[in-house]
Formats: C-alpha cells, sequence, structure tokens
C-alpha cells in the first residue's frame, strides 16, 4: 500500500516534526536569551560589560538602589551594605552585599541580578560583580560580596532611579565541586 | 481484499481499517469524555457553596489540572481524529487510510498514555496538580513525584498525535479519486489537512517543552530555573508557542463538521467554499504568531504588547469570515431542525460569543484585569465545548446513522440537544459575571459575594453532565435497536461521496475508485 510517493511523502513529514522538535530544544532559548539581551527586557543585566570611557556626566545625578531577596528555601542571609547610591553616568561605582551561611553544612549559592525599571538593564553595565560566579560558603562562614557598575551616559533622561536586585538561589546541590572545595578548606583549618 | 473483519477482540487490537479504528478513537474520546466530566463534577460539587466542603485543596487542584489534560488531549482531540478515520477515505474516495498499521499504532498508544496519566491520581504525593498548562516552576522545582509519568504520557501523546498527522496528510495528498481535486475536497477533509500541518508543526514543540522540564528535574539543566540562568517565562514562550496553535487544532476539525452539517440542513450548497478554504489557511498562518496574547501581565514591554494585541484581533477577520459564510448558506434556505442541526446552529451561535469574549480578552490592557479570572475560563468553555463538543455531537448524530444503518430517534436526540444546550449556558454564562466582578480561576474556594452565580454554574454543570448520559444511552440505543435505513442518501439534502456508498457503509469500500464529477 506505502508506495514510493507515500514514502517520500511520509519521510518528509517526519523531518518536519523532528526540525520543530529540535528547534523548540536547541534553538527557541538562545534565540529567547539573544532576543531579552538585544532588547533588554525581563530586566537581565548580562554578563561583565566593557565600558566605553565616554566621560563622567557631572550634570546628572541618578539614584541607584539595592534591593536583596532569597529565592524559595534559601536560609543564608543576604543583603546589601548600602540602600541607596548617588552616582553620576559613566563614574565607575564599587557598591557591597554581604552574606552569610547560618548551617551547619557547606552551601553554594547563586545570585541572579535584576534591574527595575527594565528599560534601564541594557544601561546598567557590571564590570565586576559577584554575580558572574557562584559562592560557596561554609557553615557560619561569611563573605563581602563586592560588584562594580557604571551607568551609561546615554541613560533616557526620563530614568532618574535604578533599582537593583539579586536573587539568591541555593545551587548547591547541582555544583558538587564547589561544595568539595568548600568543604576540604573547612577541613584544612 | 473483501473480507469482512474478523472475529473477537482480534478485530480491534489487529485492526487496520479505517472505520474500525475511527470507531475505536470515538469511543475512547467518549470514555475519556465521561472521566474528564466526572473530574469537573468534582471541581462543580466543590464549588458549589464557598468554604471546603468535599476535597481537599490538594487535591481540588490535582482535579482542575487532570480535567483539562484529560478534555483536551483525551476527549476533543481523539474525537476528531475518530471523525477523520471513518469520513476522510469515505469523502475522498479512497480505500482506506494511505498508512493503516501506524494508524493502528497510534491508536493503541493512547489508552496508555491516559493509564499512566490517570493513575498518577493514586500515587504518592497525587498527580499533577500545576494546572494543565504546567507553568515552571511549578511543573519542575515544585511538581509532585508523579511528573515524570506525566512528562511520559505527554511524550506518548505526541507520538500518538503526529503519527496520527502524518496519516491524515498522506491519505489526503496521495489518496484522492481521480477527478478529486483539492478544490473539490469537502471542507472538513480541508480542515483536517490544515490541523494536521499544525499538529506537525507543534506537538514536537510540546514534546520539546516536557523534555526540557524533564531535563530540569532529573538531570540539572536550568531552562527555567533562574538559579542556573533560564528563565521560567521562556517556559510560556515556548508553551504557548504550542498552546495556541493548540486551539486552533481544537476548533479547525469542528469547523469542517459545521460546514458540512449546514448546507445538509438548509438544502443549499455551502457559500463561500473558497473563501472558507482560505479563510481555515489565514486562521491556521495567524495561529503561530499571536502566541503571547496568554502573556500580557508577564511584563512584555509595550512594543509586544501592542503587536500581540493586535495580531490576534486579526484572527476575529477570517473568523468572521466563516461564521458570515455559515450564517449566508442558512439564509432563505429550506431549513429543517434535527439534533444535528440543532447542535450546529447552537455551535454558530455560542461560538460566536466565545469569539466576542475572546476578542475583550485580546485587548491588552482589559486582559490585564481579566487574566487568570473566571471570564477566561467562560471563555474557553464557550469556545471549546460550545465550540469543539457541540460540533463532535453533531457528527455524531450526523453520521450514525450511515456508520450503523440505524436511526437515532428524533425526540431523545432534540431532549439531548435542549437539556444539553440549556445545562451548558446555565454552567458558563454566569462565569463571565464572576470574572468579571473579580473570582480568581483555579482556586478551591472564594469569596463570599460570589456565592450565588457560583452555585447556579454548579447547577448547569450538573445539568450538561446528565445530559451526557443520555447522549450515551441514544447512540447505544441507535445502534442496537435503532430504524434501520436503507437509502445511500441518508439525509435528503447531503452532497458528498460518503453519501453514495450503501448504508450501512460496507466494511471495505472504494476498493475501486468512484468517478468525481
Ligand atoms: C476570535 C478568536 C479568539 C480570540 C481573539 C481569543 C483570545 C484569547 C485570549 C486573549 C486569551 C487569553 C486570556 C487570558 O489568559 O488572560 C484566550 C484564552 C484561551 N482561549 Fe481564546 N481566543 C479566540 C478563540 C479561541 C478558540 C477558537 C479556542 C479553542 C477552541 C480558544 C481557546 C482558549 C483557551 C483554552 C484559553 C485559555 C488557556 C488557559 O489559560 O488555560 N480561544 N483566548
Ligand atoms: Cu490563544
Amino acid at each position: 500500500m506505502a508506495d514510493r510517493s507515500t514514502a517520500r511523502l511520509v519521510a518528509r513529514l517526519l523531518g518536519l516534526a523532528a526540525a520543530m522538535f529540535l528547534f523548540a530544544v536547541f534553538v527557541m532559548p538562545p534565540l529567547y536569551d539573544v532576543f531579552c539581551e538585544v532588547t533588554g527586557i525581563g530586566g537581565k543585566t548580562g554578563g561583565a560589560a566593557r565600558v566605553r570611557d565616554a566621560g563622567v556626566d557631572q550634570s546628572r545625578t541618578i539614584e541607584v538602589q539595592f534591593v536583596a531577596t532569597n529565592n524559595g528555601a534559601m536560609p543564608w542571609e543576604f543583603g546589601p551594605r548600602q540602600v541607596e547610591l548617588r552616582v553620576h553616568p559613566g563614574e565607575p561605582t564599587r557598591a557591597l552585599y554581604y552574606a552569610r551561611n547560618p548551617t551547619d553544612r557547606p552551601m553554594v549559592a547563586q545570585a541572579i541580578p535584576s534591574v527595575t525599571p527594565a528599560s534601564a538593564a541594557r544601561y546598567f553595565n557590571k564590570t565586576e560583580c559577584f554575580c558572574f560566579n557562584r559562592q560557596p560558603l561554609g557553615p557560619g562562614e561569611e563573605a563581602e560580596l563586592p560588584l562594580v557598575f557604571v551607568v551609561d551616559p546615554e541613560l533616557p533622561s526620563a530614568i532618574r532611579t535604578i533599582t537593583l536586585s539579586y536573587t539568591l538561589f541555593d545551587v548547591t546541590e547541582r555544583s558538587p565541586d564547589l561544595v568539595a572545595k568548600v568543604a576540604a578548606g573547612a577541613a584544612a583549618r | 481484499m473483501a473480507h469482512g473483519p474478523a472475529k473477537g477482540i482480534k478485530r480491534w487490537l489487529f485492526t487496520t481499517n479505517h472505520k474500525d479504528i475511527g470507531t475505536l478513537y470515538l469511543w475512547f474520546s467518549f470514555a475519556m469524555f465521561l472521566v474528564g466530566g466526572l473530574f469537573a463534577m468534582i471541581i462543580r460539587a466543590e464549588l458549589f457553596q464557598p468554604g471546603m466542603q468535599l476535597v481537599t485543596p490538594e487535591f481540588f487542584n490535582q482535579m482542575t489540572t487532570m480535567h483539562g489534560l484529560v478534555m483536551v488531549f483525551g476527549a476533543i482531540m481523539p474525537a476528531f481524529v475518530g471523525l477523520a478515520n471513518w469520513m476522510i477515505p469515505l469523502m475522498i474516495g479512497a480505500p482506506d487510510m494511505a498508512l493503516p498499521r501506524m494508524n493502528n499504532l497510534s491508536f493503541w498508544i493512547l489508552p496508555f498514555a491516559f493509564l499512566i496519566l490517570v493513575a498518577t491520581l493514586f500515587m504518592e504525593g497525587g498527580g499533577p496538580n500545576f494546572g494543565w498548562t504546567f507553568y515552571a516552576p511549578l511543573s519542575t522545582t515544585y511538581a509532585p513525584d508523579s511528573v515524570n509519568y506525566f512528562i511520559f504520557a505527554i511524550h506518548l501523546m505526541g507520538a500518538s498525535s503526529i503519527m496520527g498527522a502524518i496519516n491524515i496528510i498522506a491519505t489526503v495528498l496521495n489518496m484522492r479519486a481521480p477527478g478529486m481535486t483539492l478544490m473539490k475536497m469537502p471542507l472538513f477533509v480541508w480542515t483536517w489537512l490544515i490541523t494536521a500541518f499544525l499538529l506537525l508543526a507543534v506537538m514536537p514543540v510540546l514534546a520539546g517543552a516536557v523534555t526540557m522540564m524533564l531535563m530540569d528535574i532529573n538531570f540539572g539543566t536550568s531552562f527555567f530555573d533562574a538559579a542556573g540562568g533560564g528563565d521560567p517565562v521562556l517556559f510560556q514562550h515556548i508553551f504557548w508557542f504550542f498552546g495556541h496553535p493548540e486551539v486552533y487544532i481544537i476548533i479547525l476539525p469542528a469547523f469542517g463538521v459545521i460546514s458540512a452539517i449546514i448546507p445538509t440542513f438548509s438544502r443549499k450548497p455551502l457559500f463561500g467554499y473558497s473563501s472558507m478554504v482560505y479563510a481555515t489557511a489565514a486562521i491556521a498562518f495567524l495561529s503561530f504568531i499571536v502566541w503571547a496574547h496568554h502573556m500580557f501581565t508577564v511584563g512584555m514591554p509595550l512594543a509586544g504588547e501592542l503587536y500581540f494585541m493586535y495580531a490576534t484581533m486579526l484572527i476575529a477577520v477570517p473568523t468572521g469570515v466563516k461564521v458570515f459564510n455559515w450564517i449566508t448558506t442558512m439564509f432563505r434556505g429550506a431549513i429543517s431542525f434535527e439534533t444535528p442541526m440543532l447542535f450546529a446552529i447552537a455551535f454558530v451561535i455560542l461560538f460566536t460569543i466565545g469569539g466576542f469574549t475572546g476578542l475583550m480578552l485580546a485587548i491588552a490592557p482589559s486582559d490585564i484585569q481579566y487574566h487568570d479570572s473566571y471570564f477566561v475560563v467562560a471563555h474557553f468553555h464557550y469556545v471549546m465545548v460550545a465550540g469543539a463538543v457541540f460540533s463532535g455531537t453533531a457528527a455524531v448524530y450526523y453520521w450514525l446513522p450511515k456508520w450503523c444503518g440505524r436511526m437515532y430517534n428524533e425526540t431523545m436526540g432534540k431532549l439531548h440537544f435542549w437539556i444539553a444546550f440549556i445545562g451548558f449556558n446555565i454552567a458558563f454564562f454566569p462565569q463571565h459575571f464572576l470574572g468579571l466582578a473579580g473570582m480568581p480561576r483555579r482556586y478551591a474556594d472564594y469569596a463570599l459575594q460570589f456565592a450565588d452565580w457560583n452555585m447556579v454554574s454548579s447547577i448547569g454543570a450538573f445539568i450538561y453532565g446528565a445530559a451526557q448520559i443520555l447522549f450515551l444511552y441514544n447512540v447505544i440505543a441507535t445502534i442496537v435497536a435503532g430504524k434501520p435505513v436503507k437509502e445511500a442518501k441518508v439525509w435528503e439534502g447531503a452532497e458528498g461521496l460518503e453519501w453514495t456508498v450503501p448504508t450501512p457503509a460496507p466494511y471495505h469500500t472504494f476498493a475501486t475508485p468512484p468517478a468525481v464529477k
């Protein structure tokens, strides 16, 4: 019954289905990330930025607010050292967060940044950030978490306040390498 | 070639006959319709009064989830695949489907898929409780342990649908009788051809979505987990990239059925045949570019909101063409109101109401208010129940005499119609009010001011549920003891090849292709 032309048609249709599956798994997620990055939506601030030296715009002052949240049942103490900073666009500025692991086991955390308003995200450049790496802490250990950022002078003039928020996620389970390192460090001490 | 069916259970297990497989699909779908209906009755019984009466909130969540999954994937989709199996070869003058063995496989996967899905309810931690849209992280980080079985069941259903779609496309493109050009095909065949392409394009995306969930849950990836650099909103984009075409997968074959029934009982050819074909194709195309109208509240940029709002409204144009054509077909026709026609007319009216509420929801600023309220629940039950389910019911009454050579009892059919019609509207019309007044969907309890309309809605739901028992009775009574019909053309106004074969349709038809004028 299944003659040659039917067999060829079925092969093509199966190919279409397979292509759509691959599209969903391998194309849509990266495409989504690229789209968010290009448009700056989602409030994601991206990785380390190379800052072009456009000079400091002394005429404007931007209020940068710092917020911290723990995701789900993350037990760490986590917060900003300063509630807000007033900065000029183009001026590299250093800010600090702190974290403490109050539990009796080594843990690893990942901070995910987000900027509000979302339209400011593409003008908020971090040259250095604790969020670029996962952060391991042994039992009872604490750490100062630095970041350095520059607000792009191109920031739309309507924006006067930027809120930078970090959500701290527990990634201990998916970071056995770092857990082992912290545990070894604690044992040596 | 011309042997009859095998005897006993083996006939059904090993059959490659399109009529047998169509029958299997239809009975399976009806069984799932009753199971999903039972879940709905539990939901409405709990919501009959404010406060918690019958079930725990955890179980309530499993009921709303399973109701949606079973109805969409178990009841509505297989019903139309069953109709396609029965009718497409008869309508295009083919002896059978192009790939009869694959046809058998694609049916027999389904009972296993749903056995697995329903079995999760009895597992420790319960069944899926994250809604039929299974948004991450509810369905990943916070899912019950049974989620892996849910994922496996979805994979099986997807495989079954993809095989069914391939079979339908191959049949329509390669098996038409000589002279049956594409533009002579009945609309039911056209709508199914286009639906099959939609299925092929988006069921793999659904499979991709559950595969990514599986990886996130078990293998440490983070497609949808912000902690690892993923994004839960990505899940919603992928789901609705599948989900919106899916709602047209459900409704397009229903359009095809209505386009067959209305001309028969208006005794006029369908008005605007070619515009119907183009409108169907346009709807299918548009369905790929409007998905984020389900996501107006996730925080899209203004340009995105506006684009998805206008694109969604554009769908109302081809949809309006269809409604216009059905009404014009009826206009000045010699109409008679047999049961299939009653269901078809109710379809046109109620589906149009659902289309209008869809338009209201498409307006982004108002959707921010209506989203996830009972208004949305009312909208999609008008298009899916009064749309797809009414159309399926109409199809059964319309073709049952051809299938089994016996006529249903018209009085009983009309009784079924009126109980279903009234019950449906009592159940779902008040949900518009509840939604506009602010009642959120998917909760086991509600504030006191919503009590009255919830009670009304529950009563309507029980009436509509009871109507299905009558439906089952009518179908069985017809098969067992209906008045025999002999004429090939069961309905005097009917046109098409399916009415040229003897009644009841013999086991093998069109072994030699018919002549098509
Ligand atoms: C004129 C045509 C239509 C328009 C403009 C439309 C628009 C919409 C919009 C904007 C929503 C999202 C509401 C929200 O969640 O806030 C929605 C939800 C929905 N629509 Fe439609 N719709 C149309 C036709 C249909 C049809 C034909 C079907 C299916 C047969 C359908 C099924 C659904 C379903 C199932 C949902 C809810 C999904 C969920 O969240 O569970 N719609 N519709
Ligand atoms: Cu939609």
